[in-house]
């Protein structure tokens, strides 16, 4: 009898799990389109450094090695970088906002699943991550970058920022479970931009002359994401660089699940 | 001696001196208490440093191959992005304590302030000593790391008094600018309002290589933003070289008085609100 009742509770449990995560999707996409000044201003800072950028940094496209006459294009690659740094305090701070208000508390009260929780609230980060790349790419295109890969590169394109988006919208998790603070969430931000920085960003890394930061570029995974982009924007299919950015965005995919799921389970045993 | 409380007027002084006097008192009372939050609470001071040192290790560090585009005169990229930050801390100096004000607003705090005021021109004044207060450490901190990068200071005593001179209006400038938006919102949502004009003007400046190497929108814009000569006569007096000095001076102070005039009519619609 009670297995005959397990038996037939396993899919009823598994198909909850799905609806959970759905009307926790739905929030999340809800809320994010709820909050213009979020959506607005992890548009409007990417694309003002692009346009900055693009025109401050020209005269670099005149350095021998440089690989293309375009700094426009070039600088695309960490525009959806930077958009997917900005993922990572939305996902964080919606999290945070949720235990600050009690709302975590009451999820706790309902049969809701883990999981349920960290994929349904990753929906919202996920949406804003295309919403962006559509935004930068057709800003991009407009003012003249050039795009090597073509349409399928296209769709290459965006599936690389849905990894990223969701990949560092999972570390922001981790940091707002960690910390249930907002404001904590917010000072953990810059950090994030310390690894946009120092990477190969601003310069192809054969043009970084100073070696000890050419060395951290090469260390920071951030380049290779970058790079994966740019290879599409500039070099056309580099087989490598897509091969490294997308292993790159599933390793941080992986770290930021695991530390999102740990943190959720301290703070389900602390609550 | 209680730093928030410096003497008392004397009986016999005159009722203006009474009144400057008890004016001096509460805007040092104000700064005061931002400086003690600010020196207790390393967070709150934390971001205002971190964000010029890395700044300068970015593109000090990352982008010394653009100095070996033809056309970029300066002796040095170091020095070249030294000043950069250095104008840079000025600017975020102002709008951190910006930041304070709509968090005083938010929190009622600056209410009671303006209740226990009479001059309420106190605040804006006091806001105004912890801003530079706050960026004179922030200089400090950013001069021994840029000396110990290697960037060469070989302007004389006075050219560095100029450079710093002109810093200070800068930052007066952006405090006045984020005290007059905190004013008239009073919320910490007006903090990307700070934010963004404070880094249009400075991204729109010659940041990363001097103006005739500048191409497109930025190179128009830049002609016309007042810190493109700040930051121009600083990098010339930096190196001892010759700038055009009033243009420099010209160009800040005008925007401090400009800025002054924001920030008065901002206080003067909080305290209709109040």
């Amino acid at each position: 009898m009670t297995t005959a009742a397990a038996t037939v509770e396993a899919p009823r449990t598994h198909t909850g799990t799905l609806v959970q995560v759905g009307h926790l999707a739905r929030r999340s996409i809800i809320r994010t389109a709820r909050q213009p000044a979020v959506v607005v201003t992890s548009m409007i800072f990417p694309l003002f450094l692009l346009a900055i950028n693009s025109s401050g940094l020209a005269a670099a496209t005149n350095l021998p090695g440089f690989p293309t006459d375009s700094y426009l294009t070039f600088a695309l690659g960490l525009t959806f970088m930077q958009g997917a740094l900005f993922a990572t305090m939305g996902a964080g701070q919606s999290i945070a906002e949720d235990i600050e208000r009690g709302f975590f508390n009451r999820l706790q009260l309902t049969p809701l699943h883990g999981p349920a929780l960290i994929a349904g609230q990753l929906a919202g980060t996920l949406v804003l991550g295309v919403t962006q790349g559509v935004v930068f790419l057709t800003v991009g295109l407009a003012f003249g970058a050039g795009f090597a890969a073509g349409a399928l590169g296209i769709l290459v394109m965006f599936a690389l920022a849905m990894v990223i988006s969701v990949a560092f919208g999972s570390l922001g998790m981790a940091v707002g479970l960690r910390t249930g603070n907002a404001e904590k969430v917010q000072g953990v931000f810059p950090l994030m931009f310390v690894f946009l920085f120092l990477s190969s960003g601003a310069l192809p890394r054969n043009l970084l002359e100073r070696d000890w930061f050419h060395a951290i570029a090469t260390v920071n995974p951030v380049s290779y994401i970058i790079e994966a982009y740019r290879s599409l924007l500039i070099t056309g299919w580099d087989g490598e660089a897509l091969a490294l950015g997308f292993g790159v965005g599933l390793a941080i995919l992986a770290i930021g699940i695991w530390a999102a799921t740990a943190a959720l389970r301290t703070r389900m045993e602390r609550t | 001696m209680n730093p928030t409380s410096p003497p008392a007027p004397a009986a016999f002084a005159p009722k203006g001196a009474h009144l400057i006097i008890r004016h001096a008192r509460a805007s040092w009372a104000i700064a005061w208490r931002l400086l003690y939050k600010m020196l207790r609470n390393p967070a709150f001071l934390l971001p205002s440093m971190l964000m010029p040192v890395f700044f300068f290790t970015a593109f000090a560090g990352g982008l010394v191959a653009v100095s070996n585009s033809p056309g970029f005169d300066y002796p040095s990229y170091t020095t070249f992005q030294y000043v950069f930050v250095l104008i840079q801390s000025a600017v975020f100096g102002g709008v951190f304590a910006g930041f304070s004000i709509a968090a005083d607003f938010e929190s009622g705090f600056a209410r009671r302030l303006m209740l226990g005021t009479r001059g309420r021109s106190a605040l804006v004044i006091g806001y105004t000593i912890s801003a530079l207060a706050r960026a004179f450490i922030v200089w400090g901190v950013v001069t021994v790391i840029a000396l110990l990068a290697g960037a060469e200071v070989t302007g004389s005593g006075l050219d560095i008094t100029e450079t710093i001179s002109v810093a200070m209006l800068t930052n007066i400038a952006a405090l006045l600018f984020s005290c007059g938006v905190a004013m008239r919102m009073r919320t910490m949502q007006a903090a990307p309002l700070i934010q963004l004009p404070a880094f249009l003007l400075i991204f729109t400046a010659p940041v990363y290589v001097p103006r005739q190497l500048l191409e497109g929108w930025v190179a128009f814009v830049s002609d016309f933003n007042p810190l493109t000569a700040v930051l121009e006569a600083s990098r010339e007096w930096v190196i001892g070289g010759s700038p055009e000095a009033l243009l420099a001076y010209g160009a800040a102070f005008a925007l401090a008085v400009l800025m002054g005039i924001w920030a008065i009519t901002g206080l003067r619609r909080a305290e209709r609100a109040a």
